[in-house]
């Protein structure tokens, strides 16, 4: 087979690791590879920039690949030849030097450059800087510095950050003057709150530097170079040099040239490719992924790795999943460790804080239902190595929080709880405050369930039930209560759900009744009539007993309870696609029962709202299809775009694959409701990717499947599960994956919340791997929950009981 | 004191469910437990008018089916105490019928 053209535009370090990768996968056999980059160099490693400023490296000791390594790996490399132009559809590139490279894979590396703010003063003519100005991004930039300092210089820094601060400790080597300009109120605030700044800066000051916080720079003095610069308040700094380090910019330029999505970088999807054009994939600070543009090096790792697996074809299922940040370094000599965010933001949030400004130590951490969501560790690290792992993991942490900060032991304190004024609010959706639930564990309760119950605190929107189950165990000092069945599937039976599952098979428990009876001492729990009816369906299969006043009125009659008490009748319409009859039986239907609203659904299908409940039997058999379950915790439907049918992008069959998708699973109960979506192309106009379950064609007859979608109150974009090669295969393992949550997921928790929950690697081993040699048990008992299916509207028309449909029965009759 | 009146054959009402009626002019929700009990509160939740004949019944509470709320049909109480729904006084006679005494009068809420 002869070898494909890879194009790599940008020879930084993304570029140069991207081919690092795909050659050590074999990709010298699979690829003829042209390297273009800017600077006339092989690649450095930017990192070690303020080493060569300092002196402490020489530049010659910082190239990761020289000039060598290109031919001895049958690399063309074009330095300093940027790429002006790309030619999506004759695939070709051009370079600045005129030099014209074919492709048949295309990689954008370009990374980024130092941001000039555009401040008065500071080119000297166009977009030259003027002398003694000079950015902090290249060796050439290293050695423009270098030359300036000098002993007894002053030296200014636009910008604190890492970077500037970076600069500054180069300077003072040189034995400048330095004087930090920074914008924001306080140092380094990508990675420090206020008060690490704060201490940061007394340190800085301590070694000599002059910090200027809250102070934006007017104008760079000087006619022919720099000779000072002016501020917006009016005072003037003299100085020799300025070096400006206030950020980076992606160059994404040449994506929007090649009219590519570009936000604040190229937008890629979960295979660092452009989602406008398979042949052209993207990695490095140019890339933004899931709306994340990354500009540290650990990220850029993990997608030239992404990026190697997927274009060589040794994982087609290689996928990005976004990078947690966490970063330790050293400033000016202070060590510092530096993990998501940097504040609280919800009413939940714990922060854990301990501050000892004259030895300039500091650390901060906040922590999300007993999970650290951010860090800074300032002056002593020695607990980061812990730290940054429970981050990157998201593992629990000891309930013990003084040994997240300390390795001595010290008496336990209360910080937040103790702090918080009894009037504060608590639960925002029910309006219960700090109080309300002191005087409610004081009037006995010592569940958290007992007390949600009583004040109906963490009931709404459930955001705030972490910091209610804190408050409760807080009142109740050394009375809490452990609230066992926070674990159980259903209040009142003390099983989780396996348990419960194994227990409901062995005594052969076909019904709701049954199982209270059986397994919960007879005592019913209306919450939990639903749950079990739903899991009975799921064990049983259509084989056992349905009793009505166990599921929710939607599920006992088949259609969408609103607000008056009417309903609204959703007929199906698989892939969203209808037929001219179909319409016109819909609106006979619509006219002869007076519908209020006909209006069409988020899953492209019709609905008849305010359907009175006695018309229900009479609506149904005139409609005359069997039911759309509009309304259960059941999979829903399948919308679609138009896929290869009619529309000039589309690569699959999308409309086919709905219908195929909702035949199969119409009505399947599930712990929450499905919802589906198939797509002929990448360009998503079906919105898979934010579905329980959507199935992307990708070209050669292939599909990717995405699991654990959201697009409702929370948005979430589905994890890539694998890649399937035909319709039979999706449902195969579209199936499989439903049964698995059916099984797994607790009772009204949606794929995307189960998923967070286990995580998509273990859902993707067992599902697509079969780890646990479950997959043929799966693939059967999806296979008998399909074999069950009944429509329900035929079911009950045939019933024709008395008075499941009266809505009003006159007294006596 | 006038005499009792019959609303329905206690098997008009499935176990575990709830219908709607209409006696002397009042809409009344009556439930049949599964525990063989019956009991009747008024038709619409207090809350936002939900039909409460539609909730899910449990033991001696019912669930609106609207927004949650849940009431002991026995005394009529919300759980969180936020809003109480008016009772009613219902028996099942010897034959099997639901019968209340007429005419109605809430006894609670």
């Amino acid at each position: 087979m002869a070898k494909r053209k890879l194009v790599v535009i940008g020879n930084g370090m993304a570029g140069a690791r991207a081919v690092e990768e795909v050659l050590a996968r074999g990709g010298a056999k699979l690829f003829d590879i042209t390297m273009f980059g800017d600077e006339p160099y092989g690649n450095y490693n930017r990192i070690l920039l303020s080493n060569i400023l300092s002196g402490i490296q020489d530049a010659s000791e910082i190239f990761l690949n020289p000039l060598d390594w290109y031919a001895e790996n049958g690399i063309t490399l074009h330095a300093g030849s940027p790429v002006t132009e790309v030619d999506r559809f004759a695939r070709v590139v051009q370079a600045a030097n005129g030099v014209r490279a074919g492709y048949d894979v295309l990689l954008i590396a370009t990374g980024s450059r130092a941001f000039i703010p555009p401040i008065p003063g500071i080119f000297l003519g166009e977009r030259r800087l003027k002398p003694g100005v000079f950015g902090f991004r290249t060796i050439d930039d290293c050695e423009g510095i270098a030359a300036a300092a000098g002993e007894g210089r002053k030296a200014a820094v636009i910008g604190g950050g890492l970077l500037g601060l970076e600069a500054a400790r180069g300077l003072l080597q040189h034995g400048c003057e330095v004087h930090v300009i920074h914008l924001a109120g306080h140092l380094m605030e990508q990675q420090l709150d206020t008060q690490g700044g704060a201490i940061l800066r007394r340190t800085m000051e301590g070694m000599g530097i002059q910090v200027h916080v809250g102070t934006s720079t007017g104008q760079v003095l000087g006619e022919e170079r720099v000779t000072g610069l002016a501020f917006k308040d009016g005072t003037v700094l003299d100085c020799e040099l300025v070096v400006v380090a206030a950020g980076i910019r992606p160059n994404s330029e040449i994506g929007l040239r090649a009219g590519l999505t570009v936000e604040r970088a190229i937008v890629v999807d979960n295979h660092m490719r452009s989602v406008d054009d398979m042949n052209i994939y993207v990695v490095g600070e140019c890339a933004q992924h899931r709306g994340r543009v990354y500009g540290l090096v650990a990220p850029l790792w993990d997608q030239a790795k992404v990026f190697a697996e997927h274009v060589t074809e040794s994982n087609r299922d290689a996928a990005y999943h976004g990078s947690k940040l966490a970063t330790k370094l050293k400033v000016m000599g202070v060590e510092l460790a530096s993990m998501g965010v940097t504040e609280p933001s919800e009413e939940r949030d714990e922060v854990i804080q301990f501050s000892e400004p004259r030895r300039g130590t500091y650390k901060k951490l906040i922590v999300r239902d007993g999970r650290l969501i951010g860090g800074i560790l300032m002056g002593d690290i020695s607990k980061a190595a812990y730290l940054m792992q429970a981050f990157d993991r998201d593992s629990p942490l000891p309930e013990e929080r003084l040994s997240l900060l300390f390795d001595l032991g010290a008496p336990p304190q209360k910080v937040t709880l103790d702090e918080m004024p009894a009037e504060a609010q608590v639960c925002n959706c029910n309006g219960v405050s700090k109080a309300a639930i002191g005087q409610c564990v004081a009037g006995g309760n010592r569940t958290l369930a007992a007390v949600m119950n009583a004040t109906r605190a963490g009931k709404g929107c459930g955001s705030c039930k972490g910091l209610v189950s804190d408050l409760v165990a807080w009142f109740a000092g050394g009375e809490v209560e452990e609230d066992p069945s926070v674990h159980w599937y259903v209040p009142g039976i003390p099983l989780r759900k396996p348990e419960l599952i194994e227990a409901i098979r062995e005594k052969e428990l076909k019904s709701v009744s049954a199982v209270f009876r059986e397994l919960g001492g007879g005592i019913e729990d209306a919450n939990a009539k639903p749950a079990l009816a739903s899991l009975l369906a799921v064990v049983w299969k259509g084989d056992h007993v349905a009793e009505p006043d166990a599921r929710f009125i939607n599920e006992r009659i088949h259609a969408n309870i609103q607000k008056d008490g009417t309903f609204s009748v959703v007929p199906p319409m698989p892939g969203g696609a209808t037929t001219p009859a179909e319409l016109r039986r819909i609106a006979e239907v619509a006219e002869r029962f007076n519908v209020p609203l006909v209006k069409l659904t988020g899953g492209q299908r019709i609905d008849l709202l305010g359907v009175r409940k006695e018309d229900l039997p009479a609506v149904w058999a005139a409609l005359g299809t069997v039911s759309g379950h509009a309304y259960g915790k059941t999979f829903r439907t399948c919308k679609a775009c138009v896929g290869t049918e009619f529309c000039r992008f589309g690569l699959g069959d999308s409309i086919a694959l709905a219908r195929k998708i909702e035949d199969r699973f119409k009505g399947i109960d599930s712990p929450h409701k499905m919802k589906l979506a198939t797509t002929g192309c990448p360009r998503n106009c079906s919105e898979a990717l934010i579905k329980d379950v959507g199935f992307v064609a990708v070209g050669d007859g292939k599909w990717e499947i995405y699991v654990g979608g959201a697009g409702g109150s929370h948005v979430r974009k589905g994890d890539l599960l694998c890649t399937v090669a035909s319709h039979e295969e999706a449902l195969l393992l579209g199936g499989r994956f439903m049964q698995y949550y059916r099984e797994e997921a607790k009772y009204k928790e949606r794929t995307y919340t189960w998923i967070e929950r286990v995580g998509i690697e273990r859902v993707r081993a067992v599902v697509v791997e079969d780890s646990e040699g479950i997959a043929a048990r799966l693939d059967a008992a999806m296979q008998e929950s399909v074999d069950a299916y009944v429509d329900p509207w035929s079911e009950l028309i045939k019933q024709r009981e008395t008075t499941r449909f009266a809505s009003l029965i006159p007294a006596g009759e | 004191m006038e005499a009792e009146r019959v609303l329905c054959r206690l098997a008009d009402i499935p176990p575990g469910e709830g219908r709607t009626f209409e006696v002397g002019g009042e809409r009344i929700a009556v439930f049949h437990t599964r525990a063989g009990g019956v009991f009747a509160t008024a038709a619409d939740c207090p809350h936002k008018a939900g039909p409460m004949a539609d909730g899910l019944v449990g033991g001696t509470t019912v669930t609106c089916p609207l927004h949650e709320r849940v009431y002991d049909l026995r005394s009529g109480k919300e759980l969180s105490g936020e809003c109480d729904i008016a009772v009613y006084p219902v028996r099942l006679s010897a034959d099997g019928q639901v019968v209340m005494p007429a005419p109605v009068a809430a006894v609670a809420g």
